[in-house]
């Protein structure tokens, strides 16, 4: 259990350390998630013990952001006169492009497995 | 009285105080939307941040005393992004099969995002210093913060608009792509992580494992794609 919870420490600071020193546009756990995606397609399988605890990690993903969300108490301020155009511009865009994204999925897989379908 | 302030001076500067309230605040928002039939308006993370900061405001509390006890979950946010390769990993063959089709799909939503924002925001007269926060608002936050500072504007605008931008999409995403029919799991995947990176991510992973593979990949390629379009764009148009 605490070696695959090292080798996942190490993936992050690996990917920390590339992203300082090349100066990628990529935030370092991103470039950790990439490694340890290499580590399994090496080792051609998941370990047990590092599904148990990269489970527990990713079954409370939202809790994470908790912390951060609450900064934004900081930056009201921020937000300013232009408030209302910074909403709507927020709500339509967010909107638009989760339409636009899964429309286009959508249609380049067309006629390919259905078997995904399902109702949320 | 005086007992009862020396015991609130201890504890407020212990991280336990504002760490146990984190959780506990997380836990109420868990059981409303449970008992809401997960109704996704109402989002676990929009309830206990509304919580937590009414709390703060109400106590007089700094977000820094805060944050010196939340940071051990912030903390986890690096390790847990790591992990992400394993749904993807599991994924793996369904990505390979239709790789050309997730690239062009990421990429027309990733131009989507940026150019609606804008285009939006400069209709409604947004100022220059608003239009660079919210143009990278649905990548992951320290890119966006990254790819605003590269533009001159002002990052901790650009880490709100993210926030909100990640919550909108995790509570609106699921309706819209019911009206609109959307049901294919990769594609309501794709759709979360392009818009809304790790919170549309992490909801997607609650539902189903397949959308959530497919919310991580799209959250990386996002900020590949707007770290390298934006700054291109923004040339174009200014």
């Amino acid at each position: 259990m605490l070696n695959y919870l090292t080798l996942i420490f190490s993936c992050q600071l690996a990917g920390e350390l590339a992203r300082v020193t090349l100066d990628l546009p990529i935030p370092g756990p991103v470039l950790g998630m990439v490694l340890l995606f290499f580590f399994l397609v090496f080792k051609g399988g998941i370990p047990e013990q590092l599904s148990a605890v990269t489970g527990g990690l990713l079954n409370h993903l939202s809790l994470l952001f908790v912390p951060a969300g609450v900064g934004i108490m900081l930056h009201f301020k921020l937000l300013g006169s232009d408030w209302i155009a910074i909403s709507i511009a927020l709500v339509a865009s967010t909107v638009l492009t989760i339409i636009v994204t899964a429309a286009m999925m959508t249609y380049l897989t067309r006629g390919s497995s259905a078997s995904d379908q399902t109702e949320e | 009285m005086d007992d009862l302030r020396d015991v609130w001076v201890y504890l407020s500067a212990s991280p336990l105080l504002h760490l146990t309230l984190t959780l506990v605040a997380f836990q109420a928002g868990n059981w409303i939307y449970d008992r809401t039939d997960r109704n996704p308006l109402c989002n676990p993370v929009l309830i206990a941040v509304l919580t937590i900061v009414g709390i703060l405001l109400i106590t007089g509390t700094p977000y820094q005393d805060y944050f010196d006890g939340a940071q051990f979950v912030h903390f986890l946010l690096g390790p847990a992004t790591v992990s992400l390769a394993i749904p993807l990993y599991r994924q793996f063959d369904k990505v390979r099969r239709s790789a050309f089709a997730i690239l062009a799909s990421i990429i027309t939503g990733s131009i989507t995002a940026m150019a609606a924002a804008l285009g939006i925001g400069y209709a409604l007269g947004a100022s220059k210093d608003t239009l660079i926060a919210l143009a990278p608002k649905s990548v992951t936050a320290p890119v966006a913060m990254g790819i605003t500072e590269q533009l001159g504007g002002l990052p901790s605008l650009t880490a709100v608009l993210v926030i909100l931008t990640g919550i909108t999409g995790a509570m609106l995403g699921p309706i819209v792509l019911n009206i609109f029919r959307l049901k294919n799991w990769q594609a309501r995947g794709l759709a979360l992580g392009t818009a809304s990176h790790g919170i549309g991510t992490a909801r997607a992973l609650q539902v189903n494992e397949v959308a959530g593979a497919f919310s991580g990949l799209a959250m990386g390629l996002n900020a590949l794609a707007t770290a390298i379009l934006l700054p291109i764009l923004w040339q174009l148009i200014f």
